[in-house]
């Protein structure tokens, strides 16, 4: 079963590392996010958000509901620590 | 575990640095439009004011300044805050968290309305994370029974 379960983690891991050849390259400026996602923040910010930190614009409003997920996930972090290590004293 | 203990430097540096730590965290969460920062970060830095506070006195110093109650019941409000102003757009009839509608509420024009919005998560965020921090190191910290020097 052990070597089993390293087989499938070894398969697994080759074709992720595999699929990465098709990448672009590193910082490449001719990459799908870098010709029509980045200039298109980089350029409305100020018009659409009034928010010159570009940063800010997008994990707090145009991926606002990626943020929630985070917060949603710090939220149960908490709680599970309360649930599970809370007692009252002796 | 954090037992009281008595040293006047740690004690005098400590009780100096958290007013400007807690300032600076709420200057981080405010700011975060112009500069680096924003809610996640300053939400850190305010947690980390309680907790150099437990760690410089004890424990009992945090849940004096901060009960339990008040502190779980921030956890949930930082969440609230920030699912509510997704809901308040809803109700007002555009997408969930599309904050730009804020403005048939809010005195100000739409764009202006998008980063008010903007704040208002980052302060929901900010409240959570620091609520959370400081909640997992006391259970963490007295082995889930808030008392010092709990666990030996």
């Amino acid at each position: 079963m052990k070597l089993f379960a390293f087989v499938v983690v070894f398969l697994t891991g080759a074709a992720l590392i595999y699929s990465t050849i098709d990448m672009p390259e590193w910082g490449d400026p001719n990459s799908p996010a870098s010709t029509h996602v980045s200039p298109r923040y980089i350029e409305k910010t100020i018009v659409e958000t009034a928010t010159p930190n570009a940063v800010t614009s997008v994990l707090a409003d145009y991926r606002s509901y990626d943020t929630l997920g985070e917060t949603i996930v710090i939220f149960t972090a908490g709680i599970v620590c309360i649930l599970l290590l809370r007692r009252s004293a002796r | 575990m954090i037992r009281e203990f008595e040293d006047a430097i740690i004690q005098t540096v400590c009780r100096i640095l958290t007013p400007f730590l807690q300032i600076f965290a709420l200057y981080v969460i405010a700011h975060g439009h112009y500069s680096p920062g924003g809610g996640f970060q300053g939400g850190c830095i305010l947690g980390a004011s309680f907790i150099l506070m437990a760690i410089a006195y004890d424990i009992n110093a945090v849940k004096r300044r901060m009960s339990e109650k008040l502190n779980t019941l921030y956890c949930s409000l930082g969440a609230l805050i920030y699912a509510g102003i997704g809901m308040l757009c809803l109700i007002l009839g555009v997408n969930y968290l599309d904050y730009g509608v804020l403005h048939k509420i809010l005195p100000v024009d739409p764009v202006k309305a998008r980063a008010l919005g903007t704040l208002g998560v980052e302060i929901g965020v900010g409240i959570a994370v620091m609520a959370v921090m400081v909640s997992v190191f006391l259970n963490i910290a007295s082995g889930g029974e808030h008392e010092e020097g709990a666990v030996e």
